[in-house]
């Protein structure tokens, strides 16, 4: 029983390999039976997301064999050549696959690291996956660990608490000054790439009421439309000034689009409430002077990159922490494997040892002619003891081994020493 | 006190400070929560150990430092909870918890008086007296909210975010919490100061009906009314509100040390 891992990442290939090589729900689906059916594979799980596609398997023989084979299969079933295929390509087995799939799992191996949304992506591929009848036990029993590892590393750690973005980083602190945002509003200055992600987080985080603005009304009909917004007219956004809690601001313009006069109005109009402003525009939109008034936050891109890259660091200060997690469940579950490998070597060993006996019975004992039927069914029952009697001492003690590597080095002598001629079960 | 109850009342206190810090450090919902549970613990205990020194005088232990104090702790535990509950928010546990313990442990270590029965006793002075004390546990509790307020506010606003603020309550609930704190302390002091009166007449005897206690709970009770109207005002929504509301709490601890050693006939300690 060994588990495969084959795939590529962020890491180990372009985003043109990437998109070739990623798979929909039903050609993970699809995959999946095909591996089975042709036996490559006996388990198989396909995790897919927009920065990884990786294929976890445990074949029916050795993994290094079914290794090449899963290579040539990603590579038909994409219709990708394998040369292109094998540059991005890594292989891992048993340990090492297990440790990686913890890893990512605790989103060590993110692009952006401590990301929260991978988890979510392995749990959904081994549920698809459990549904469709292609895990069998031991991949049920990793990927229930990779689940809990997971949840440990983000309970545990300080991994994923911290935004690592500039937008997620100002609606956090948004956040910091009023609280849960589900009955605040905010109002979005321009319609571009930035504003969008801020758009989503917001609404991510459950903003109540969301305008939009734009010089663009079509692209802020398009915004609007997408996250449930409304959309104010470009040059009425500033009689709307009092109502948001939030206001960000991205437009391409040369000159201040929010002046500290109009903000200091909104301020009396709205009672002096807390309002929380983001500048991301570049050059900026916002009179600096904003952020001297009373009870007025403003933050603009300088200060949320800091922020961002203040977080990154404390994120990366907690990767020991999240490793020594990874490796106390990777040690659980070889410790697992072990002993499921062990029973089965027991078995194979009896089996061994029973053949022998009958040979031996075979060859001697029925030779020896004045012995009854009844008198070789004792020696046999006598043969048979012996023979418990020998293996139960070696594995008691390899049961009670409380060194892991020397549990597994010695599952591994046993199997070598009296049953090398034969295949893993 | 017992010996045995002073000792697992500071040890829960102790323990659930330590939790609250874990929490406030890491975030982790489970230890949240054990600290809580400890602070629960610690409050049955301690009101086991109140209650003993009450047994002793008949009455709520108010009239020397030590029982005061230890009452004072307890009901600002129990206020604590009471928000922490409400409002669901566990963060300040580790900024509260400190105050909690100092009072408990200096209560013990303060010389208590002989255990003779006080002049005034029943159920309406005690709870004169419970209601004082409760109201004075609430102002410090505002006191400490409105501190953690003013500090994460100018963090804020300098940009200065550091591992600490993404820890802290946001600023509305801090504030919330405050003014919901004060409620409490207003609603206290009020009955309270109204029961006080009644007593007056039964002692009149005895002290003067001009206690200079009178005039600081007055302003105490008025300057925490304004506050609790200005806290929603324009002018003094947001930290002016929090800047009044420790400067309240300037004149609560002026009249709790100041006035009742020195210039109140009737109450030395509370």
């Amino acid at each position: 029983m060994e588990i495969v891992l084959v795939g590529l990442n962020h890491r180990t290939a372009p985003v043109e390999v990437r998109e070739r090589v990623s798979f929909t729900a039903d050609q993970a689906r699809r995959a999946s039976e095909e591996l089975r059916s042709k036996g490559i594979l006996e388990e198989t799980l396909v995790l897919s997301t927009c920065n990884r596609s990786e294929v976890y398997g445990v074949p029916p023989e050795t993994s290094r064999e079914c290794a090449s084979g899963l290579s040539t299969f990603l590579s038909e079933f994409h219709s990708v050549r394998l040369e292109v295929l094998n540059g991005s390509l890594y292989h891992h087995y048993d340990r090492e696959a297990v440790r990686h799939l913890f890893r990512v799992a605790a989103g060590l191996d993110s692009m952006m690291l401590g990301e929260a949304e991978i988890l979510g992506q392995v749990r959904e591929a081994y549920r698809v996956a459990h549904e469709q009848g292609a895990t069998g036990p031991v991949l049920n029993r990793l990927f229930q660990g990779a689940l809990e590892v997971g949840k440990r590393v983000r309970s545990e750690t300080e991994l994923g608490t911290r935004p690592t973005s500039v937008a997620s980083a100002g609606v956090k602190l948004a956040e910091r000054i009023f609280g849960k945002l589900d009955h605040r509003s905010a109002l979005v200055l321009g319609a571009g790439a930035i504003s969008e992600q801020v758009i989503a987080q917001l609404r991510d985080r459950g903003i109540a009421r969301l305008y939009v603005t734009n010089r663009s009304r079509e692209r802020a009909d398009s915004l609007a439309k997408q996250y449930a917004g409304e959309v104010l007219p470009w040059g009425e956004w500033e009689k709307a000034l009092p109502m948001p809690d939030v206001i960000v601001s991205s437009v391409a313009a040369e000159e201040v689009v929010l002046r500290r006069e109009i903000v200091e109005q909104a301020m009396q109009q709205r009672a002096n409430r807390a309002l929380f402003l983001m500048d991301l525009g570049l050059p900026r939109n916002i009179d600096a002077g904003v952020g001297k008034l009373y009870n007025v936050y403003l933050y603009n891109i300088d200060d949320l990159t800091e922020i961002v890259a203040q977080n990154r660091h404390a994120r990366e200060n907690e990767i020991p922490k999240a490793d020594s997690i990874v490796e106390e469940h990777v040690g659980r579950f070889l410790s697992w494997q072990a002993s499921v490998e062990l029973v089965g070597l027991i078995n194979e060993l009896r089996t061994k040892m029973r053949e022998e006996r009958a040979q031996f019975i075979r060859a001697r004992v029925e030779s020896i002619k004045h012995l009854t039927e009844a008198d070789r069914a004792c020696v046999e029952k006598m043969m048979d003891d012996l023979l418990e009697g020998l293996l139960l001492e070696p594995a008691q003690r390899l049961r009670g081994e409380k060194d892991l590597r020397r549990k597994i080095h010695n599952v591994e002598a046993l199997r070598h020493l009296f049953l090398s001629n034969r295949e893993k079960p | 006190m017992h010996f045995t109850l002073f000792i697992s009342t500071a040890v829960a206190y102790a323990l659930s400070f330590a939790l609250y810090l874990i929490f406030l450090n890491t975030g982790k919902a489970l230890t949240g929560r054990l600290g809580t549970l400890l602070l629960a613990a610690g409050l049955v205990t301690h009101y086991f150990a109140l209650l003993e020194r009450s047994r002793g005088l008949h009455t709520v232990p108010y009239h020397d430092l030590y029982g005061s104090m230890s009452l004072f702790g307890w009901l600002l535990a129990l206020t604590y909870l009471g928000l922490e509950l409400y409002h669901r928010q566990r963060s300040v546990g580790a900024l509260v918890l400190p105050f909690v313990l100092v009072f408990f442990v200096a209560a013990h270590l303060a010389p208590a008086d002989k255990l003779s029965p006080p002049e005034a006793h029943g159920p309406s002075f005690a709870l004169h007296v419970a209601l004082s004390i409760l109201a004075y546990s609430a102002f410090a509790l505002s006191f400490v909210l409105s501190l953690v307020y003013l500090g994460e506010e100018r963090l804020l606003r300098v940009h200065k975010l550091g591992d600490v603020v993404w820890r802290l309550p946001p600023l509305e609930l801090l504030d919330r919490m405050s003014r919901s704190s004060v409620l409490v302390g207003l609603v206290s002091i009020t009955i309270g100061t109204a029961l006080g009166f009644l007593w007056v007449d039964r002692l009149s005897n005895k002290y003067s009906f001009y206690d200079p206690k009178y005039a600081i709970t007055l302003l105490v009770l008025l300057l925490y009314v304004a506050y609790f109207r200005l806290a929603r005002t324009t002018a003094w929504r947001g930290a002016r509100a929090s800047k009044l509301c420790v400067f309240n709490f300037l004149i609560v601890f002026l009249s709790f040390t100041v006035v009742n050693f020195y210039l109140s006939h009737s109450h030395r300690y509370f």
